[in-house]
């Protein structure tokens, strides 16, 4: 590899092998396939790749529930806005969900209004602010699957291990299976899934192991260059064609069947699973994660409890079906004209990662 | 939001390290990684290592993808 490449990504752009697993898939889908990916990383990637344009007209890829800043609910935004118009109060947040629209207001909008909201790249950076300013209260929004989970859990035992008394976290967690299996339930017609790479590093294969046994479903943990995808694409092909249907890793460079046990051992340290709310779904039982009681001291909603207004949603929005699988961008009213990247009215529009946002750049 | 991308580890300082992507330099807590190594690769995530990348399975998933024979193989 030379020094401008960088390595495990360039590999698996290569054209050889992209055009070999394009051939490989169209010789051996005999029917129509529908595949869900998941992961807001790998519905941007496929985009991004022009993977759709490659495969033969009987295989579907429809997206899922894994944007993060798009399955939160406004009640988040409308918190993490609330705080930032306290006094003594600062944002400390991942750039995502700085557009987001909650209810009335979005913390970009706060800060351009004089609030002090600050991007952070990771939960560390929020805890060095809050060393920074002992007399303020910084408010870390904790969004995330289990890929983010994990370093939340960290900074918050960093914070606890140094006595930091004014970081507190925002915590909107949440754990992927359960969605998926709610998406099942909900009676969307697939074949099978292309499951979240980032999320299986941490939690492992096995925790996909119910798809296949409960339902039937084939699912292949894929990563997120060409090669992994289309590879992922070849393996669930084969899978639903041999009546397979199996927990398989595509990813294999980062994912093992147990995952990162110390990563897992942490986020149970810290964390424990609690009903959550899935714009789009609403609660799924045990699909979000809270702070244990040891920690609540750093529980932002605990120790400043504020009360925000119901939540106010655009009715013509379909950014809740979408996530479902139900509905594509296109059949959207508000898609690409009213809502657009720089006037978002949905999650699913602001974020890098939205169906929406990768539908308007990529797929229009 | 979960992207991650592969880093090589270029320094260790207690559980926070100094990893390089493409060129560019980050810093990075290790304290996810049981037992890092300088020069191992890592994927980076939101300024965490989430998890070391195996070069042995990195080389089998291509070479397996090689030996696959398809119908248009010359």
């Amino acid at each position: 590899m030379n020094d401008r490449g960088i390595r495990y990504i360039d590999e698996y752009r290569d054209k050889v092998l992209i055009r070999k697993l394009v051939r490989l898939i169209r010789d051996s889908a005999h029917s129509g396939y529908t595949f869900m990916e998941v992961c807001g990383g790998h519905t941007a990637a496929i985009h991004r790749f022009g993977i759709p344009s490659l495969l033969p007209p009987g295989i579907k890829l429809i997206s899922g529930p894994g944007c993060p800043v798009c399955v939160t609910g406004q009640t988040i935004i409308d918190k993490a806005v609330a705080y930032s118009r306290k006094q003594g109060f600062i944002i400390a947040t991942f750039g995502d969900l700085m557009r987001v629209p909650g209810s009335l207001s979005a913390l970009e909008k706060e800060k351009a209004a004089g609030a002090d909201v600050r991007v952070v790249f990771s939960g560390l950076e929020a805890l060095e602010i809050a060393k920074a300013n002992p007399g303020r209260n910084i408010i870390f929004p904790g969004i995330g699957f289990e890929t983010t989970a994990p370093g939340t859990a960290v900074t918050v035992k960093k914070a606890n291990d140094a006595g930091l008394r004014n970081f507190f976290l925002l915590c909107s967690h949440k754990v992927m299976p359960p969605a998926m299996d709610s998406i099942i339930n909900d009676g969307v017609n697939l074949d099978g899934f292309i499951c979240p790479g980032h999320v299986a590093a941490i939690t492992g294969s096995s925790v996909f192991e119910f798809i296949p046994g409960k339902y039937g479903l084939g699912c292949v943990i894929a990563g997120f260059e060409p090669v992994d995808l289309l590879q992922s694409v070849y393996m669930l092909v084969k899978q639903v064609n041999e009546r397979s249907q199996s927990v398989e890793i595509q990813y294999t460079r980062a994912v093992t069947k147990k995952g990162n046990l110390l990563a897992k051992q942490l986020m149970k340290e810290v964390f424990e699973p609690c009903d959550s709310y899935w714009r789009g779904f609403g609660i799924i039982p045990l699909s979000g994660l809270r702070l244990r009681k040891e920690f609540e001291c750093f529980d932002a909603e605990k120790v400043f409890p504020v009360k925000t207004a119901r939540e106010v949603e655009n009715q013509s929005c379909l950014c809740g079906e979408i996530l479902r699988g139900l509905k594509t961008p296109s059949d959207c009213p508000l898609f690409s004209g009213v809502c657009n990247p720089l006037n978002p009215v949905g999650a699913c529009m602001v974020s890098e990662e939205g169906t929406c946002n990768t539908h308007y750049k990529y797929a229009q | 939001m979960c992207l991650s991308i592969p880093a090589k580890i270029i320094s260790i300082d207690g559980d926070m390290a100094e990893v390089s992507t493409g060129g560019a330099v980050f810093r990075a807590c290790i304290g996810l990684i049981d037992v890092p190594e300088v020069g191992e690769y890592i994927l980076l995530h939101a300024g965490f290592a989430i998890q070391r990348i195996s070069e042995e399975e990195a080389t089998e998933t291509l070479e397996l993808l090689r030996e696959i024979k398809d119908a248009s193989n010359e």
